[in-house]
């Protein structure tokens, strides 16, 4: 399984799977279907594919008003726009308004590298939590990704999904499948919990839990692929039997994967835990490579934070 | 062009949904005086003259759309939603309190025959446009209604929505600014003027036509106009009067959202029996 495809590529292919397969299914692109490969979508369903522009705030409200008439749109541009600059018609005519609104964020945190800082989204599952009912998910591979926008399809209500569009291999087996709600453990371990999601910081946990191996820790890795509803259930559980948690995202520590677990952790099983994630500081341009080190979001990091949330526990 | 028997009933029909609004504004002591007046004689026109709807059917797919985008004068459309028969004119009473199906900002989840939640300015221009593609994609020949404030129009979404409609041709898009030349804190020539309305429209692509906003004559051409268009959405600019029918309100400032005890309330009812006529002789 270490054959890369890109994540646009699965993306695209399975929109227009499910295109083939229910007519209500619309595309809205804000002018960048070019960068998330949808052209196959509007090639084979032209009335289906509408292109708005540079026009983002305008393509929320037009998915609204398609999802009044029955449709399901799915309106995709990049994370900082679809969050940020959308945020308030997203929030009143989708979710307000109990639509049936997907809306994709491309390009999530680091992974706008040479955008830069203007285009880093780091702080939008953050605001996205904060909307009542809201599905927020962060699949990690292609797998997960075709599932997942599946269930975002047959979803009663607004799903908000970060897609990172470039290569990646499949962590999954083809036919593994995938509901809102309920992580995956990728890894089992006793001695700490890495809770990560997306594509970067799951595969920085999986590296961080072979490096903790090497030094005689062993690591329990989740794939918490949705941020909200948060898998309580599973946190709780790796609380328990490890004793000590680290979160990984792609995103600020506050408000988004590594605050929605401490919540749980805090309310139901206080736990040593640490939080590895952007500390606060605006985005700025580089190469993946470079971003992961300036910020901290490596596996030599999450590495270090276990180790010492395990010397932690028990004082 | 109207009958006179026509033209009677609107203008008798619109003198009582006048009421009803002064009526439930002023049982609860507060609302959005000017801009739900001004809106008064457009709003019936539409829905007892023009809109395919079926009160007792409020999500009849095939219906005629209106989404009220200066979402604030929700009190007049659900007048006139009661007298039609979407809920008890009862309810009108229960305008804004805690628990109510009638809040200040129309919501499509609250309120039988309110067909898109707005109340966020600048929104609703892009959800009537959804909705006509929705329309469009089920071949339906449905007409989507938008109504628009003045003031709205400083809104940046408004313009994206715009350059959309034309862009994709939608011709059963028929929409509206309520040109009453005040926002709430003045003027619009004063505070952010919009000026040339009806050149902008035009030069996005619209088919535009103005008219006086409380003469159904008028409003009942552009209207037919409008429906006859096959290529471009629709814009009419209605000139109107903020507070129109209620001497101590029209054209004020303050009438935007303003203090209306009961008694206060059922004085101006009294009084503007006749507020819908002047610009009906």
């Amino acid at each position: 399984m270490n054959s890369q495809v890109e994540m646009r590529s699965v993306y695209a292919e399975t929109l227009v799977e499910l295109g083939q397969e229910d007519e209500r299914i619309v595309l809205l692109e804000a002018d960048l279907m070019r960068a998330h490969s949808t052209q196959c979508f509007r090639e084979r369903f032209p009335e289906r594919s509408i292109n708005v522009g540079v026009a983002e705030a305008n393509m929320v409200g037009i998915a609204s008003g398609l999802s009044a008439t029955g449709k399901k749109p799915f309106a995709t541009t990049f994370a900082c726009f679809a969050a940020r600059r959308a945020y308030d018609q997203f929030f009143v005519s989708a979710n307000y308004s109990r639509l049936n609104v997907n809306l994709v964020g491309t390009t999530p945190g680091i992974t706008a590298e040479l955008n830069g800082g203007t285009h880093m989204a780091l702080e939008d599952v953050s605001l996205m939590r904060a909307i009542p009912h809201l599905v927020v998910f962060e699949p990690s591979d292609p797998v997960c990704l075709r599932r997942l926008v599946r269930r975002a399809a047959s979803h009663e209500g607004c799903t908000y999904m970060r897609l990172h569009l470039g290569p990646t291999d499949e962590l999954y087996d083809p036919t593994e499948d995938f509901e809102f709600g309920e992580s995956k453990v990728l890894h089992s371990g006793r001695d700490v919990a890495l809770i990560a999601t997306g594509v970067v910081m799951v595969r920085e946990a999986l590296e961080a839990a072979e490096l903790l191996s090497s030094r005689g820790l062993s690591a329990t890795v989740v794939d918490m692929h949705t941020i909200k509803p948060i898998d309580r259930n599973r946190i709780i559980e790796v609380a328990a039997s490890c004793g000590a948690i680290v979160t990984c995202e792609n995103h600020q520590i506050v408000g988004g994967l590594g605050s929605a677990v401490a919540e749980v952790l805090g309310e139901e099983m206080p736990t040593p835990m640490a939080r590895v994630g952007v500390n606060g500081e605006f985005g700025e341009v580089g190469p993946v490579n470079y971003l992961r080190e300036r910020f901290g979001v490596t596996a030599a990091a999450i590495c270090e934070r276990a180790q010492e949330v395990v010397e932690r526990k028990g004082r | 062009m109207l009958d006179e028997d026509a033209r009677s009933s609107l203008i008798a029909k619109s003198a009582q949904i006048r009421a009803m609004t002064l009526d439930a504004i002023g049982f609860l002591g507060v609302g959005h005086v000017g801009g739900c007046l001004s809106l008064v004689e457009v709003l019936t026109l539409l829905y007892y003259r023009h809109m395919h709807v079926d009160p007792k059917d409020p999500c009849l797919r095939t219906r005629d759309r209106l989404v009220l985008s200066k979402g604030h004068a929700g009190p007049t459309l659900y007048s006139i939603l009661a007298d039609r028969g979407y809920f008890p004119k009862e309810w009108l009473h229960t305008l804004n309190k805690g628990g109510t199906s009638l809040p200040s900002h129309c919501d499509c989840n609250l309120t039988p025959g309110i067909d898109m939640t707005t109340g966020s300015l600048g929104q609703g221009l892009s959800c009537g446009i959804g909705i006509a593609l929705g329309n469009r994609l089920d071949g339906l020949d449905s007409l989507v209604y938008v109504i628009l404030g003045d003031g709205e129009c400083n809104e940046g979404q408004v313009w994206e929505a715009a350059q959309a409609a034309a862009h994709y041709r939608l011709n059963h898009l028929i929409a509206f600014t309520d040109y009453n030349n005040l926002q709430i804190d003045g003027y619009t020539h004063e505070i952010m003027s919009i000026e040339d309305i009806t050149a902008k429209w035009v030069s996005f692509g619209w088919f535009v036509q103005r008219c006086n906003g409380h003469d159904f004559q008028q409003m009942d051409l552009a209207v037919k106009r409008a429906k006859n268009e096959r290529v471009r959405p629709s814009m009419i600019v209605l000139d109107t009067i903020k507070g129109k029918g209620v001497a101590s309100a029209e054209g004020q400032v303050t009438s935007h959202y303003m203090k209306l005890d009961y008694d206060s309330a059922l004085q101006a009812i009294a009084q503007c029996s006749g507020g819908a006529t002047d610009a009906n002789e």
